[in-house]
């Protein structure tokens, strides 16, 4: 397979950037979208030129490093998977590919696709967590969690803090990534002493952040490789407002 | 070599060693400065315990995040013996179970330790808030794992790592918040500073501008992970790289067991030449599926037309009482050994088959989806083949490293104020690591062992004020500085990665699954051409400036060279066959490995000579609770 790229070149947060043209050529399918990139980037070294920065690690769709914006659509045109579990066998020989970083305010391209995502541990540095030390804690068991609240705690958990709901929103709202850590925490008994202040904090700190407020289009939960629902957004605001008001 | 373990009774040593470690007075924490690297499960746990006891802790990593480190990548589970399911389980038993998995090639007492604070753990984690599966009633469940005859693993799904590492993380970002602790993102560690023969800083660089930084501190405690990207392709998440245990190596801490690497049996096979990364299928698969190849060499009908008589099943054959379910170490070679035959399957013969068609039959497709359903469609992704229907070809991949700095019994390596955590040690799992021993491993060492030990040492030393400008400092940096240079200068013809795959095909083909005196010979031959080729003709792109991916991997792989000839070196020298070393003139007859306990059970530490041949250092390994045997399967 052969295909041609239009892939974002930005030298640093200050460059202004631009798209560049770049050929993709003996791919095959079974390649992974990143593979295809180690290709031509390999390419490009060979020939002394600076190779095209994306952020990566696992590449088996857990860790959340990788994230591009592929012909329009965050983590390319399959549903339910990151970046590194696209394969070239879902793109049509020889059709054009563009490849964009996440586009928001809240997250500076730091060089080509890397962008700065600092700003959703600082979101959970403003109180994502259970506050509690090591040492101390009472046995596993005292604590029973009805199985259905533990498997709601479990859906909202498995965010992996990629960023793509943020980037496939119009409004770069982050609502969905912080709707996930307070829905995890809220629904289980450790997380009820600091419930209020918890939702409180973080979406304080996610405002500040510069990210855009919700508007319903459900973008975010297309897009999310883990399917995390947006109803999670709804129990978010149910937080806030039970903070609020008592 | 003194591992400092402490003469009580096995019982006994861990408490009564915290009696006598020395105590830094509350109000003077603050006053020590530590600096963590890595914030994988053990880098996270140490650093957030270590700020909330009052201690003035940096933390850094090369991602971007913690919450990025492979730890997140582990998908089984965490053994902790609590014994909820009334099936006999102890502390006791798992202590021994990890001793004879580990193939008596581990310490007796860190793993009665281990086995001890692991029940620690999965209460921590609850209060944590991680969600770990429960029962109907509302209290955990547990599930048996890796062929333990008790139920002991505590699992999130198929993502407890995932789950496990953001509760750690959780615990990091809540003292970054209060200002307790300085957290640096994109800094990768590149040297050790030692003054007066002690670990007194880092130096890092900052992987976004390049700037070379210099991190002064009165203890350092290194928590990188392991190093089986050496075989280039693995399990590992790609960045994983052993640069800062072997720099640390260099400036005098020894290197224990090196040649002791886990090659796991059920992964997805290679399928060809541009592959960027070989990934797991959870072990429980070989719960229900069986492994088989065709009984003729070089049978290539689609697997649903080979009859079953035309099938050898040949761990059931070989292994009739354990069948599918022997350990991790066995079922690789045997994989390896059959398809070396030419029984192999697929399209480059390295594989064999794991089929599901008989459990399907008896208990239908729905029982099995609800299972496995997320493995056959991660199968499903990756080959766009259908396992419901076809058998899944797998076949062994490098995944985790025993081996590691050597550490003493306080986690502190042969520099003095230097201490080794998680997958970066050699400390607990000897020569082979039994399933769901590494969360609990990287978190016991984080939360309550290194937490305690660090203070007997804080305490019991002075700390003179180091000036950045101190010569040490200048040395180290000048060091890095020149490594880059050097790097960038090659201005060759060959990638990074070209000169890595070559790396690793070489120790995957010499010093893999199977080992033998010609094979690590050669390979001692041809590592150091390789790497004199790789320093000759390397080509990397701009300079040593700035955002520069190529230049990360370059120094890496260079490390990576270094690192390998000492594996090789390693596993000639121990002319016997334990746990995932196999050594090909040391089994019985039956194919199976043969400890030579007169004169191997030691712990091999090498010494960093400069470009002289290392020296090795033994510790002898004495058993007095758990007697070595046989390990049997049959």
């Amino acid at each position: 397979m052969n295909f041609t790229l239009k892939v974002w070149r930005q030298r640093d947060r200050r460059d202004q950037g631009r798209f560049l043209q770049y050929k993709a050529a003996a791919i095959t399918p079974d390649m992974s979208f990143l593979e295809m990139l180690d290709s031509v980037n390999a390419g490009l070294a060979r020939k002394g030129e600076d190779t095209i920065a994306f952020d990566h690690d696992c590449r088996e769709g857990i860790c959340g490093s990788c994230g591009m914006y592929i012909n329009g659509r965050a983590h390319g045109p399959q549903r339910g998977v990151s970046t590194c579990q696209l394969y070239m066998r879902s793109f049509k020989d020889g059709s054009p590919i563009v490849i964009e970083p996440w586009r928001a305010k809240s997250f500076p391209v730091i060089k080509d696709l890397v962008v700065d995502r600092s700003a959703f541990d600082r979101i959970i540095q403003a109180g994502g967590y259970i506050s509690v030390d090591t040492g101390g804690v009472p046995d596993g068991n005292t604590i029973p969690i009805p199985k259905s609240a533990a498997e709601k705690a479990f859906d909202a958990a498995a965010c992996i803090g990629c960023g793509a709901c943020v980037a496939a929103c119009k409004n770069s709202s982050a609502m969905l990534f912080v709707a996930a850590k307070i829905a995890h925490l809220a629904a289980l008994p450790q997380g009820q002493p600091e419930r209020k202040e918890r939702a409180l904090k973080m979406i304080a700190r996610m405002d500040a952040e510069g990210f855009g407020n919700c508007s319903n289009t459900y973008a975010c939960e297309a897009e999310c490789p883990k399917k995390i629902p947006v109803l999670n957004i709804a129990r978010m605001n149910l937080e806030f407002i039970r903070a609020k008001l008592t | 070599m003194d591992a400092r373990i402490p003469a009580d009774s096995i019982q006994e040593k861990w408490d009564r060693h915290r009696f006598n470690l020395k105590l830094v007075n509350p109000a003077n924490k603050r006053k020590y400065h530590v600096v963590v690297v890595g914030t994988g499960l053990a880098g996270a746990s140490a650093a957030a315990s270590l700020a909330e006891l009052g201690y003035n802790v940096t933390s850094l990593c090369y991602h971007e995040s913690p919450r990025r480190a492979h730890s997140i990548a582990a998908q089984g589970g965490i053994n902790a013996p609590k014994n909820y399911k009334n099936d006999g389980d102890s502390i006791w038993r798992l202590f021994y179970d990890t001793v004879k998995g580990g193939d008596f090639r581990s310490r007796e007492a860190n793993v009665y330790r281990l086995a001890q604070v692991s029940n620690s753990i999965i209460d921590q984690c609850v209060a944590q808030g991680v969600p770990f599966a429960r029962e109907y009633g509302g209290l955990l469940d547990n599930r048996s794992f890796g062929g333990a005859q008790v139920s002991r693993t505590f699992y999130a799904r198929g993502q407890t790592g995932q789950q496990l590492l953001l509760g750690a993380y959780s615990a990091l970002c809540r003292q970054i918040g209060r200002g307790t602790l300085k957290f640096y993102p994109r800094r990768e560690m590149l040297d050790v500073v030692v003054i007066g023969g002690r670990a007194r800083g880092i130096i890092a660089r900052d992987l976004v501008d390049g700037a070379i930084e210099v991190y002064i501190c009165d203890a350092v405690i290194l928590a990188t992970g392991g190093y089986a990207n050496v075989f280039y392709l693995s399990t590992n998440a790609r960045l994983s790289n052993a640069t800062a245990i072997w720099r640390a190596h260099k400036r005098g801490a020894f290197f224990a067991n090196p040649c002791f690497t886990q090659i796991h049996p059920t992964c997805i096979p290679r399928m060809s030449e541009h592959q960027s990364k070989l990934t797991l299928m959870s072990e429980s698969l070989r719960n229900d599926g069986r492994i088989w190849v065709p009984k003729k060499s070089g049978d290539k009908r689609d697997p649903r037309d080979i009859q079953p008589e035309e099938r050898d099943y040949y761990l059931e054959r070989l292994y009739p009482s354990f069948g599918n379910l022997v350990p991790r170490d066995v079922a690789s070679r045997r994989a390896k050994e059959m398809c070396d035959k030419g029984y192999g399957v697929g399209p480059t013969g390295y594989a064999v088959y794991l089929d599901f068609a008989d459990v399907i039959q008896r208990n239908g497709k729905k029982w099995v989806s609800e299972k496995y359903g997320n493995l056959f469609d991660m199968y499903r992704e990756i080959t766009n083949e259908n396992a419901y229907e076809t058998p899944m070809r797998i076949y062994p991949a490098a995944h985790y490293t025993m081996g590691g700095l050597w550490v003493d019994y306080n986690l502190m390596s042969t520099i003095p104020g230097l201490y080794v955590l998680g997958e970066a040690n050699f400390s607990d799992h000897g020569a082979n690591r039994l399933g769901a021993s590494a969360l609990m491993q990287g978190l016991a060492d984080g939360y309550f062992i290194v937490p305690a030990t660090i203070g007997d040492y804080l305490a019991g030393s002075k700390f003179e004020k180091v000036d950045p400008t101190h010569p040490a400092v200048t040395e180290a940096k000048d060091n890095v500085e020149q490594t880059t240079m050097r790097l960038m200068s090659a201005r060759g013809k060959r990638t990074v990665d070209e000169f890595h795959r070559d790396l690793g095909n070489l120790m995957w083909d010499l010093c893999g699954m199977s080992r033998s005196a010609a094979g690590l010979k050669k390979a001692l031959g041809e590592i150091p051409r390789m790497r004199e080729a790789f320093w000759k003709d390397v080509i990397i792109p701009g300079n040593g400036e700035g955002f520069n991916p190529e230049l990360e991997k370059a120094g890496r792989v260079a490390d990576f060279f270094e690192l390998a000839e000492l594996m090789a070196r390693d596993a000639l020298h121990r002319e016997e066959s334990c746990g995932g070393h196999f050594r090909e003139e040391y089994q019985t007859e039956e194919g199976e490995a043969k400890r030579d306990d007169e004169r191997f059970a030691y712990v091999a530490a090498w010494e960093f000579k400069g470009g002289a041949e290392p020296a090795l250092q033994k510790e002898p390994l004495t058993f007095e609770y758990v007697k070595p045997a046989q390990r049997s399967y049959k």
